[in-house]
């Protein structure tokens, strides 16, 4: 027992000092991609991505992604700002400055409409982008895959699957085996220079 | 069965002439980042900058000396420096209907014209901004509008619409700057994996904040987009809704009706897509891009122009109306005297620029013709700065009052820091042209005929 979880520890170790960080396979173009997508997610791989330079139609099916959580984080704040733009209101001109203008009640909600709606709306927009940001794990200095030359080509007309080397099938050799039997034409080993 | 067909037709109309390949579009857009600046750029920026610094100085000498230096008094307490805020604000509409509305009904021939659009939306709004900033007088105490704890435990009036207001262009502003840098980071993630100088490297890689491209960052990044667009929709026609309540809500005839609210927001995109247009076509033919922003393009923003443009001669027409209909004296007055008073020659430059020379657009030969088109839409423009100007000058120099009547002129300073603006605008432009890529390259290959996963089956 002890000796082979030794060998897998040094097998571990080994695999550090030679740091791959994965696969990248070029695809021809979106419809392959889209493919093979499936059949890397119905091969069992988890930890892998799909690059291409625009969003296709259909990936997150393929890839087997859950629906992002951003609508339900925006829809919250949202909520929270519009509650806080009416308080605030409410507060300045009933309680901390109470000031009669044209005979108007001191909480006058109609009037408050405006304010309070540019408030949440300011809110959920920041949440958005801030909100995306840090799914995505942005902003970043580096990444791995960033070691990679061929990705370099992702965001102009390239189109890639990357599998991470941590997803728990990963092996060099027959992932990329595999990689090229489902139509990769480019295989890059993804590691430090 | 009929449906899905239907589906199919839609999908076959061409957006990008040429058949571009991605890497095509990525040239095509980059390469203006990339090559050498050319010399008309520099005799533009030098033009347009030396506007800029002349406005600079004006308003330095405004705030030395006072608001006194412009031709506004009471009863004319609203001179240019509102119509110019009015005319500046309504032209940034635009660029938000082509980027937030027109996505949301899946237009997607506006991915061709979004990002300049856009980015015209943030100039024009921060010309807008200066007017009202500068017009307060003591513009060093202009921070009393923010709800900030203070000294004199004062807090801002909620229930005035200049406080509304700047509440609307602020958060419209800020909300039009996080729309577009969204739309940029995988532009500039683009441009930073093409970029040949380690300055480069680093700028761009600093401002694509580490975008790769992954579908698991496109997934949020789409979700994102999509609710930018659905904040942005409702903010954009509150926005001019809550400038025209800078007039509804006063008791002048003239100002006091509830057309405003649709009514300027109609004008605003109307403003806003003469700007668009008249940018557009010097755009894409100084830097080529006739294949992008196609005759097509321009045909459709001149569709919409004839149809915002009518809706605006319907409200110049229905106030008329609803001034004799109410039987108000000072109503039917206000509207007699803006179409036969002394400043009938702004409001007949209006009618003739908004209303009439529009009409021309019925006819496709004209829909379709650069010269004119061009021209129509300077006509456009001109059209509804006077448009701002008849409202906020006829109203306010005949009130209540017949002794305090008198005629408004501008002065120099007036019209020097109005041209002013239109220097800050293109300088502001000019530069954007220069470093920012004027199209969405991502949202451009999503749009070409290979970017659709089925493209291949159909045929």
């Amino acid at each position: 027992m002890s000796s082979s979880t030794e060998s897998q520890q040094m097998d571990e170790l080994k695999n550090k000092n030679e740091v791959i960080h994965g696969l990248l396979a070029e695809f021809e173009n979106p419809a392959a991609l889209l493919a093979a997508a499936e059949k890397v997610r119905e091969a069992g791989y988890r930890k892998f991505d799909c690059h291409s330079p625009f969003p296709i139609h259909g990936m997150d099916q393929a890839m087997g992604l859950r629906r992002s959580p951003l609508g339900y984080i925006v829809f919250a704040v949202a909520a929270a700002a519009l509650t806080a733009g009416v308080t605030l209101e409410w507060w300045t001109s009933t309680v901390a400055y109470p000031l009669v203008i044209s005979g108007k009640p001191f909480f006058s909600y109609q009037a408050y409409g405006p304010v309070a709606f540019a408030i949440m709306v300011l809110c959920s927009a920041f949440t958005a982008v801030l909100g995306m940001l840090a799914l995505n794990r942005l902003p970043k200095f580096f990444h791995k895959l960033f070691h990679s030359r061929n990705l370099e080509r992702a965001m102009d007309d390239g189109f890639f699957i990357s599998v991470d080397s941590t997803d728990p099938n990963f092996d060099l050799q027959q992932t990329g085996n595999f990689l090229n039997s489902i139509g990769a034409k480019n295989i890059e080993v993804i590691q430090a220079e | 069965m009929t449906t899905n067909t239907e589906t199919l037709e839609l999908q076959k109309e061409i957006l990008i002439e040429g058949n571009p390949s991605f890497a095509d579009v990525t040239e095509k857009v980059s390469t203006i980042t990339e090559a050498k600046t050319p010399r008309l750029w520099y005799v533009a920026i030098a033009i347009s900058s030396s506007l800029m610094v002349m406005m600079f100085v004006l308003i330095a000498y405004l705030v030395w000396e006072g608001i006194g230096i412009w031709g506004v008094s009471i009863p004319v307490g609203w001179g240019w420096a509102i119509v110019n805020f009015v005319f500046w604000v309504g032209i940034g509409h635009a660029g938000t209907l082509i980027s937030a509305i027109l996505f949301l009904f899946r237009q997607r021939w506006r991915t061709s014209i979004n990002r300049f659009a856009e980015a015209m939306t943030l100039f024009a709004v921060i010309c807008a901004l200066i007017f009202p900033g500068i017009h307060v007088g003591r513009i060093w105490v202009a921070y009393w509008m923010a709800p900030l704890p203070n000294q004199m435990l004062m807090w801002p009036n909620f229930r005035s619409p200049l406080l509304w207001d700047i509440f609307a262009v602020g958060t419209y502003f800020t909300v039009s700057v996080l729309f577009w840098y969204t739309g940029l980071i995988p532009d500039l993630a683009a441009l930073r994996d093409r970029a040949k100088n380690r300055l480069r490297k680093i700028v761009l890689g600093l401002f694509s904040l580490g975008w790769y491209g992954g579908n698991r960052q496109w997934q949020h990044y789409e979700i994102a987009y999509l609710l930018l667009a659905g904040l942005s929709t409702p903010l954009v026609l509150s926005v001019h809704s809550v400038v025209s309540t800078d007039f509804a809500t006063s008791v002048l005839p003239g100002w006091h009706t509830t057309i405003f609210p649709p009514y300027f927001v109609a004008g605003a995109i109307f403003s806003g897509f003469a700007m668009v247009s008249t940018l557009a076509i010097i755009v894409r033919k100084i830097y080529g891009l006739e294949n992008y922003i196609t005759i097509n393009h321009l045909e459709k923003m001149n569709k919409i122009m004839m149809v915002t443009g009518m809706m605006v001669g319907y409200a110049y027409g229905y106030e008329f109306f609803i001034a004799w209909y109410s039987g108000n004296l000072y109503e039917r007055f206000a509207f007699m005297n803006r179409a036969f008073g002394p400043y009938a020659w702004a409001y007949w430059t209006m009618i003739s620029c908004n209303v009439i020379i529009p009409q021309l657009f019925w006819f496709k030969k004209i829909r379709r013709s650069i010269p004119l088109m061009f021209t129509i839409a300077i006509f456009i423009n001109i059209g509804m700065w006077f448009e701002r100007f008849v409202i906020v000058v006829s109203t306010l120099s005949r009130d209540f009052l017949p002794s305090s009547w008198a005629y408004y002129s501008p002065t120099i300073f007036d019209i020097g820091t109005f041209v002013g603006s239109f220097g800050l605008f293109f300088t502001l432009f000019l530069i954007f042209l220069r470093f920012v890529p004027i199209i969405a390259i991502s949202e451009v290959k999503g749009v070409l005929p290979q970017a659709d996963a089925h493209h291949e089956q159909q045929h």
